[in-house]
């Protein structure tokens, strides 16, 4: 197990790694990064200021050294809009967007897993084609455009519910259904597959020829067991959450990180920029590798692999 | 490309997904009791075909210009409400501008996103799988993980670094929706070509003597055909929404261009008095893609029937 987990640790190490460096190349290779790090009206001091900082006269490689360096310590530049440092910027917007990912993950589970038995049960009948309409409909309308229907439907024509900002309970159904519903396609199609494959084993049938309940035999034989290829996509789901919350946010003006992400993109705030994918790769990074070593943990022949 | 017909008993029982209730709507023949053959999803194609011939020929079809602002005539809603114009069938923008001539022009950079991506870095995952899974060994090892790596990190993350750092352009948002698509196919091509390699005439062009690169060519590529052509199928709509989700964020092709993501991020500010702007682009994507996804479905069950896990 231990070696496992420093194996994973390893991996997780290179493709940050691979990432700064995508980062910083990226941001050196196009023209003048003194352009991309500092306001427009800046002055000739600051430019060399900058210069100094960052070791611009120097080799491309020692530039490097002094980024990683820097931002090990935790300083990856000063957004440009805000006038702070862009890792603080990160971490006061980030509690905005943890608090609505459990929610859509909840509104993925509560909605999909149930819809996704009922229509292994009902197979090729009217449930299963409904579910199966939700599944393709939800791949094929953008969220973004979602949530500019929900706000249209329920904000302006009902006025039932806010569109937009951080407020009370009211403010987060919109929200949280938008980043939530591409889950719940997601969550029934796994669910379906693993329960139809369940369902056809061995020890379900021992249960049925037992004379238990076929209640008892659904939701407690086979669930429980088609319920494992279905956390095992937490990982990846979560991932999709967090790049989801870019345009969900965008569109609901909820102070999250994901919006955050919007703003350094449309002000060309590079450096904020730099550090909201850094610090998002570090996030999803650390989800997946906690989410592999759970499933590890539950699971022997994965850490054995 | 040899498209073979694979016999329909070949057709794995088991691994089905789910079929939406109004596909039998969609499509001409039969009802409930004959679903042995896949029905040929006329609607969808008839949607796309209007799709694609509205992007080639969009400046003959175009009533007007997309992009000349008419200020007397904004924000007038679709012709059959109260208020439209005859010559705005779907209404104008707060610039004045037709919001049909614009959906017609959208169409052309949604399409050619979709086409020049899809050859990219579908072209790319190709190459990938199949020197990947062929050559196999240490290139595999690192090929494979460079896939895993590209899996766990989110392309749009990128493509939005990508547009800051190069600027706004078509270069642009093909090199990063293109970083989006290559692991997957790299990934799929790769599981093909481990099988192909285990097969007779594999080893029978070894031992004539044929090159790695000769074998990879004329006897592993051909056969990869199908798969990749499905791939690319069910791939337009994850590139159109992507497209559409950069051009939103303020990431693709700069305005004045008209594009449908662009359309939707300008209309929403104004949703509560002209909601056309806004949403009719979104009902053009979801259509699109819909459609696309459900030709791409038979297509798969068509040439490919062991893709259906995807």
């Amino acid at each position: 197990m231990k070696r496992y987990i420093a194996r994973r640790l390893m991996q997780g190490a290179i493709l940050l790694v691979m990432v700064a460096m995508i980062v910083f190349f990226l941001g050196r290779l196009t023209g003048n990064p003194v352009d991309l790090m500092l306001p427009e009206d800046a002055t000739a001091e600051d430019r060399e200021a900058m210069i100094k900082t960052l070791g611009l006269d120097g080799s491309v490689l020692d530039q490097f050294v002094i980024f990683v360096t820097n931002a090990v310590q935790g300083d990856l530049g000063r957004s440009i809009r805000m006038k702070q440092p862009a890792v603080e910027a990160f971490f006061d917007r980030l509690p905005n967007t943890l608090i609505i990912i459990p929610w859509a993950l909840l509104l993925g589970m509560v909605a999909g897993i149930p819809l996704g038995v009922m229509a292994a049960l009902n197979r090729g009948g009217l449930l299963d084609r409904f579910a199966g309409t939700v599944a393709v409909l939800g791949v094929a309308m953008p969220s973004f455009w979602l949530g500019v229907l929900l706000i249209f439907v329920f904000s302006v024509e009902l006025g039932w519910l806010p569109s937009s900002r951080m407020g009370g309970p009211d403010h987060y159904v919109l929200p949280v259904i938008t980043l939530g519903t591409f889950l719940v396609a997601g969550f029934m199609r796994i669910t379906r597959s693993a329960m139809l494959e369940v369902m056809e084993s061995e020890f379900v049938k021992l249960a049925r020829i037992k004379g238990l309940a076929e209640t008892t035999v659904i939701w407690k034989h086979c669930l429980r067991n088609a319920l494992i290829p279905v956390l095992t996509l937490w990982g990846v789901f979560v991932g999709n959450l967090i790049t989801g919350a870019i345009v969900t946010e965008t569109v609901f003006a909820w102070p999250g990180i994901g919006r955050l992400t919007y703003e350094a993109v449309i002000y060309r705030d590079f450096p904020l920029l730099q550090a909201v994918i850094i610090l998002k790769s570090i996030l999803i990074l650390t989800i997946n590798l906690g989410v592999d070593i759970l499933y590890a943990y539950v699971d022997p022949r994965i850490r054995l692999a | 490309m040899a498209v073979v017909d694979r016999p329909q008993s070949a057709l794995p029982a088991a691994a089905d997904t789910p079929r939406p209730f109004w596909r039998s709507l969609l499509t001409l023949r039969g009802g409930a009791g004959v679903r042995r053959t896949a029905r040929v999803p006329w609607i969808p194609i008839v949607i796309i075909s209007v799709i694609v011939v509205m992007a080639v020929f969009a400046p003959l079809l175009a009533p007007h210009s997309p992009i000349d602002q008419t200020l007397r005539d904004k924000m007038l809603p679709p012709a059959w409400m109260d208020g439209g114009k005859a010559k705005y069938l779907l209404g104008t923008d707060h610039f004045g501008r037709d919001i049909l001539s614009r959906l017609i022009h959208g169409a052309r950079v949604s399409l050619l996103v979709a086409l020049l991506a899809l050859t990219a870095g579908g072209g790319v995952g190709l190459l990938i799988g199949i020197v990947s899974g062929y050559v196999g060994g240490k290139v595999d090892a690192v090929l494979m993980r460079l896939v895993d790596a590209a899996f766990t990190f989110p392309a749009i993350l990128f493509a939005l670094l990508l547009a800051v750092t190069m600027g706004q352009g078509l270069g642009t948002l093909v090199i990063a929706i293109s970083l989006l698509l290559w692991a997957s196919f790299a990934r799929v091509i790769r599981g093909e070509v481990l099988a192909l390699r285990q097969r007779d005439f594999v080893a029978l062009a070894k031992v004539r003597g044929c090159s790695t690169l000769r074998i990879m060519l004329t006897h592993i590529l051909p056969n990869v055909l199908n798969t990749f052509m499905v791939l690319v199928t069910l791939n337009i709509g994850v590139v159109i929404i992507a497209e559409a989700s950069l051009s939103f964020l303020g990431a693709g092709i700069p305005p004045p261009t008209p594009t449908w993501g662009l359309m939707i991020s300008e209309g929403r500010g104004r949703i509560a008095e002209a909601w056309w702007v806004a949403l009719i682009p979104g009902i053009a994507i979801t259509l699109l893609v819909l459609s696309v996804n459900l030709f791409g479905d038979w297509l798969r069950d068509r040439l490919d029937p062991r893709l259906r896990q995807l």
